[in-house]
C-alpha cells in the first residue's frame, strides 16, 4: 500500500469522559484508503459513534481525546487550528446523521440549507449554485428538484430527507463521507434506496465512505472492509467476506451467530378444521385529516377492508414499509384504535368493542408488546409491581399465587434478581424482557408484538427473540408479529402477511413468501432486505485461495 | 462531592421550616409580650435586650407580633396552595387526559381566569366571599388554580402519549385507574415545583390583600400587614420592615429547598439505589 492511497490514518485514539470515569475508546488504530467503503460495526457502547465524531472534532460535551493522532492527508486533525478545521469540515469530510427527521432545520427551505455549504466553501454565482443543487437533487432521485429548493423539510418523508441530506453533503464532493447509522430510522425500501445512492455517488466522486452500523446485512452488501469494535477496543479488522465467513475473534463470532436465519419450524399445531382464534372481517380504519387553517384535509384511510385469520399457537408476521398500516392493524385488533367498520371474532365469539364486558374478557386474553422498551414501562414503578399489574384483573388468584406467578415469570425471563429495581436501572434488552414478562404473565391466548426487537442490538435481539419463541412454545399463544425487518421475520414466522397502503397484497406460509413471492411489492421488499447468505460467503472465501493457485 | 449538595439543601430547608414550626407552636403558649398590647411610652424603639426586634409605632413588640403573624401567614399560604393544587391537579388531569371538549372547555375557562392578574381576581372573589380568613384562602386558591391546571395539563399531555399508558389499558385497567396510577405519579415533579413557588406568591399576595384592607384586618398581625404598615417608617425605624421581610425570605427559602428535595426523593431516577 502506498502512502498516496491513504486518506486517513488514526493511531492510538483514546477518548475518555472529562473525569476519566468512562473510557469510550481505548487506543484505536485504523486507516481509510481513498475511495474505499469501510464499515465500522459494533453495538451500543462500542465507541463507534465516538470514533466518527472524533474525526470531525465534534465530540459531545464532557468527552475528551486524551491520546492519539488523526492524520488526514498528512495533516493532523487533532492539532489543527479552528479556521483550518472549519475549512476541512464539509469540504473534505462530510457527515450524514442517523435521524433524518431532526438533522434538517425545519425553519429553513431545502435550498437555503443546501446552499449553506456551497456559500462557505466555494464562491459561485447564485445561478451556478442553483444549477448545481438542482443537478444533485435530481441525482438523488428527488422529483421536481426546482420546486424542492423552495420547500421545507416537513414536506418530505424520512427517506426523502435522508436523500436530501446526502445531496447536501455530496454537493461539496468531500474526500471522506462519514455516515453514522444513516438508515436505521428508515424502512427497508428507503434504506436500500439511500444506500444505493450513497454508493453510486461515492464511486462517481471518488469519495471514501465510513459507514457506521450495527447491521451486518448492510455491511455484507455494501462495504469492502470492516472494523469490529467492542467496548472501545478494535477486536477484528479485514475484508468483509473474511470477517463474516471466518470470524476470528469470539465477539465477531457471536455477532455473526446472531444473524437471523431461517430454520425449519415445526408446523404450528393447527387442527385442520379448527376455527381461527382471531378472525377479522372487513376491517376499515380511518384517521381524521389534519386540521389546517381554514379547512380540514380529507381523512386518511389506514386500513381498507381487511380480512385476516389467526389460528391458535401460530406466529403471523405482518410486514411492509412505513405507513402501510401494520401498526394500526395490531392496535385495531386489540381495540386500542377504534375501527370504523368490521367484525372481530375471538374464539368464535363476536367481540363488540362497545360492550364493556366483552371487551374486558377479550383484553384478558390478549396482550401487546411494544417497540420502545424505554417508554413502555412506567418509570415510577418497581419491576415487581409492573409485572404483577396484569394480575389485578384475575380475582380468582390468591395473593400468594400471584406472588408465586410473578417470581416464576421473572425467572422465566431470566431476571429474578431485578424484582426491586426501577426500569431506568435496566438495559434496553432487559426492559424488553420485562415487557414480555408482563405480556405473558396472564397466559394470554394472543399476543401482538409491535416491532419488539427493532430498538435492540443484534446480540440482544437474538436473546429476546429466543426468549419469545421459548415462551410461545411453552404457553402456546398465537402471535401477530409486526416488523419491517424481514430477516427477523424469516426466523420467527409461520405465516407472513404483506401489507401495502392499508391492504394485504399477499399472504402465505413463510417459505412460500420468501422462496416464491408472487406480488411485485413483496419481491421489492425481499430484494431490498439486507440479508447475509453465509453459505455463499463461506464458499467464496474457501474458493478464493484455490482460484489464486 | 455532588451528592453532598442536595443533602445540605435538605438539611438547611428542614432547619428553616423546623424553626418556623417551632416558633408557631410556641406562639400558642408564650410570646415575649402581648402581640396586641399597646405601650405608647416605648414607641419605635430599636432592637434591644427587652425588645429583641424593637417596637412598632404603637409600641407593640415586633418579635411577638412576628411569631403570631407566622401562624396566620403560614396557615393562609398553606391552605391556599393546597386548594390550588387539589383543584388545579384534578382539572388539569381531566383536561390533559380526556382532551376533546373537556379540554377545550377547561382551557377556555383557564384562559379567561389567567387574563386577570391573580391579585385582582382574588380581590373580586373576596368581594363575593367576604373579607375573612376563609374568604382569603378560597379566593387566593382559586386565583392560583389556573396556573396549576396549565402545568398539569401540559405534563399529562406528554405522559399520556407514552406507551406505558397504552400498556395499562391493554392489561385491562380502567381509564380512571390508569389516570391515577400511571399518569398522576409521573406528573408530580412539575406540581411539586409549582406548589413551592406558589407558597411564596401566596405569602406576598396575602400581604397585598391585607394592605388593601381585604385580608386579615389590622390589629391581628400577619407578616404581610406588618410589612405594609412599616412603609411610612422605612427611614426612621428600618427594623419594622426588615423583621417580617427576613421571616418571609427565610420561609420561602426553606419551602423551596424542601420542595426540591421532595421532588428528587419522589423520583426514582434521582434516587441512588
Amino acid at each position: 500500500m502506498t502512502d498516496t492511497s491513504r486518506l486517513l490514518a488514526v493511531s492510538g485514539l483514546r477518548i475518555e469522559s472529562g473525569n476519566g470515569k468512562v473510557v469510550a475508546l481505548k487506543g484505536l488504530d485504523f486507516e481509510i484508503k481513498a475511495g474505499e467503503f469501510l464499515a465500522v460495526v459494533g453495538e451500543s457502547g462500542s465507541g463507534k459513534t465516538m470514533a466518527a465524531r472524533a474525526l470531525m472534532r465534534l465530540l459531545p460535551e464532557g468527552m475528551v481525546r486524551v491520546a492519539g493522532s488523526i492524520m488526514f492527508e498528512g495533516r493532523d486533525i487533532t492539532t489543527m487550528s479552528v479556521p483550518d478545521l472549519r475549512a476541512l469540515r464539509g469540504r473534505e469530510i462530510g457527515m450524514v446523521f442517523q435521524e433524518p427527521m431532526v438533522s434538517l432545520n425545519p425553519a429553513l427551505t431545502i435550498g437555503a440549507q443546501l446552499s449553506e455549504g456551497l456559500r462557505l466553501h466555494e464562491s459561485l454565482s447564485e445561478e451556478e449554485m442553483a444549477r448545481r443543487m438542482v443537478e444533485m437533487l435530481r441525482r438523488v432521485h428527488i422529483q421536481n428538484p426546482e420546486a424542492c429548493l423552495s420547500a421545507y423539510p416537513h414536506e418530505f418523508s424520512g427517506g426523502m430527507r435522508q436523500r436530501i441530506m446526502l445531496a447536501s453533503v455530496m454537493l461539496l464532493r468531500p474526500k471522506l463521507l462519514i455516515a453514522d447509522e444513516p438508515t436505521t430510522a428508515l424502512d427497508t425500501l428507503s434504506q436500500r434506496e439511500v444506500l444505493d445512492l450513497m454508493v453510486e455517488l461515492a464511486k462517481d466522486f471518488g469519495t471514501a465512505v465510513m459507514l457506521i452500523t450495527h447491521n451486518l446485512g448492510l455491511v455484507a452488501r455494501y462495504a469492502t472492509r470492516a472494523l469490529v469494535l467492542e467496548r472501545g477496543v478494535l477486536v477484528e479488522t479485514g475484508s468483509v467476506a473474511n470477517i463474516l465467513a471466518l470470524p476470528q475473534h469470539p465477539y465477531t463470532q457471536r455477532l455473526v451467530d446472531c444473524l437471523p436465519r431461517r430454520e425449519p419450524r415445526a408446523p404450528a399445531l393447527i387442527e385442520d378444521d379448527a376455527p381461527p382464534l382471531i378472525s377479522v372481517r372487513g376491517m376499515r380504519v380511518r384517521f381524521a385529516g389534519r386540521r389546517r387553517l381554514f379547512r380540514q384535509s380529507a381523512p386518511v384511510t389506514a386500513i381498507k377492508n381487511l380480512d385476516l385469520d389467526i389460528y391458535k399457537g401460530e406466529t403471523v408476521a405482518v410486514v411492509g414499509g412505513s405507513g402501510c398500516g401494520k401498526t394500526t392493524l395490531g392496535r385495531s385488533i386489540l381495540g386500542l384504535i377504534e375501527a370504523e367498520a368490521g367484525d372481530i371474532h375471538f374464539n368464535g365469539m363476536d367481540v363488540k368493542f362497545h360492550s364493556r364486558k366483552a371487551r374486558h374478557a377479550f383484553r384478558l386474553g390478549c396482550q401487546l408488546v411494544f417497540q420502545d422498551p424505554y417508554s413502555s414501562l412506567d418509570p415510577r414503578m418497581r419491576i415487581e409491581a409492573i409485572i404483577a399489574e396484569p394480575l389485578r384483573h384475575m380475582p380468582e388468584m390468591t395473593p400468594k399465587q400471584k406472588k408465586d406467578r410473578v417470581y416464576e415469570t421473572l425467572s422465566e425471563v431470566g431476571l429474578s434478581d431485578f424484582v426491586g429495581r426501577y426500569p431506568h436501572e435496566l438495559s434496553g434488552g432487559q426492559r424488553q424482557r420485562i415487557a414480555i414478562a408482563r405480556a405473558v404473565i396472564r397466559r394470554p391466548a394472543f399476543v401482538v408484538a409491535d416491532e419488539p426487537v427493532s430498538a435492540l442490538d443484534m446480540t440482544i435481539q437474538m436473546q429476546v427473540l429466543g426468549l419469545f419463541q421459548k415462551l410461545q412454545s411453552q404457553y402456546g399463544f398465537a402471535c401477530l408479529f409486526i416488523s419491517h425487518d424481514l430477516a427477523v421475520v424469516e426466523q420467527i414466522a409461520d405465516r407472513v402477511v404483506v401489507m401495502q397502503s392499508g391492504e394485504i397484497v399477499e399472504q402465505g406460509s413463510r417459505d412460500a413468501i420468501f422462496d416464491s413471492p408472487q406480488h411485485a411489492y413483496t419481491r421489492a421488499l425481499l430484494e431490498a432486505s439486507p440479508a447475509v447468505d453465509l453459505n455463499l460467503l463461506r464458499k467464496g472465501v474457501e474458493l478464493a485461495p484455490a482460484l489464486q493457485q | 462531592m455532588k451528592t453532598s449538595l442536595p443533602q445540605t439543601n435538605t438539611f438547611l430547608g428542614s432547619l428553616l421550616i423546623g424553626g418556623l414550626l417551632l416558633l408557631i407552636a410556641l406562639s400558642f403558649f408564650w410570646t415575649p409580650y402581648d402581640p396586641l398590647g399597646l405601650d405608647l411610652a416605648s414607641r419605635l424603639k430599636p432592637p434591644s435586650i427587652e425588645h429583641w426586634a424593637g417596637t412598632d409605632e404603637f409600641g407593640r413588640d415586633v418579635f411577638s407580633r412576628a411569631m403570631t403573624g407566622a401562624r396566620i401567614s403560614a396557615l393562609i399560604s398553606s391552605f391556599t396552595v393546597i386548594i390550588a393544587v387539589i383543584f388545579g391537579t384534578t382539572l388539569g388531569l381531566l383536561a390533559g387526559y380526556l382532551r376533546g371538549w373537556t379540554d377545550r372547555a377547561l382551557m377556555t375557562l383557564t384562559d379567561a381566569l389567567l387574563s386577570f392578574p391573580g391579585v385582582l381576581l382574588a380581590l373580586g372573589l373576596m368581594v363575593v366571599l367576604g373579607a375573612s380568613q376563609f374568604g382569603l384562602v378560597v379566593a387566593l386558591g382559586l386565583a392560583y388554580m389556573p396556573a396549576v391546571i396549565r402545568v398539569v395539563r401540559s405534563a399529562v399531555l406528554s405522559i399520556r402519549e407514552k406507551e406505558f399508558i397504552e400498556a395499562s389499558l391493554v392489561i385491562g385497567n380502567s381509564e380512571f385507574y390508569t389516570m391515577l396510577r400511571h399518569v398522576l405519579p409521573n406528573a408530580i415533579a412539575p406540581i411539586a415545583v409549582l406548589a413551592t413557588s406558589m407558597f411564596g406568591w401566596a405569602l406576598l399576595s396575602e400581604s397585598a390583600l391585607s394592605f388593601l384592607g381585604l385580608g386579615v384586618s389590622p390589629p391581628t398581625p400577619t407578616w404581610g400587614n406588618m410589612l405594609a404598615s412599616s412603609r411610612p417608617y422605612m427611614e426612621t425605624a428600618i427594623w419594622l420592615g426588615i423583621v417580617p421581610g427576613i421571616c418571609i425570605t427565610a420561609t420561602l427559602l426553606g419551602v423551596n429547598l424542601l420542595g426540591d428535595s421532595l421532588r428528587d426523593y419522589l423520583d426514582p431516577r434521582t434516587n441512588g439505589s
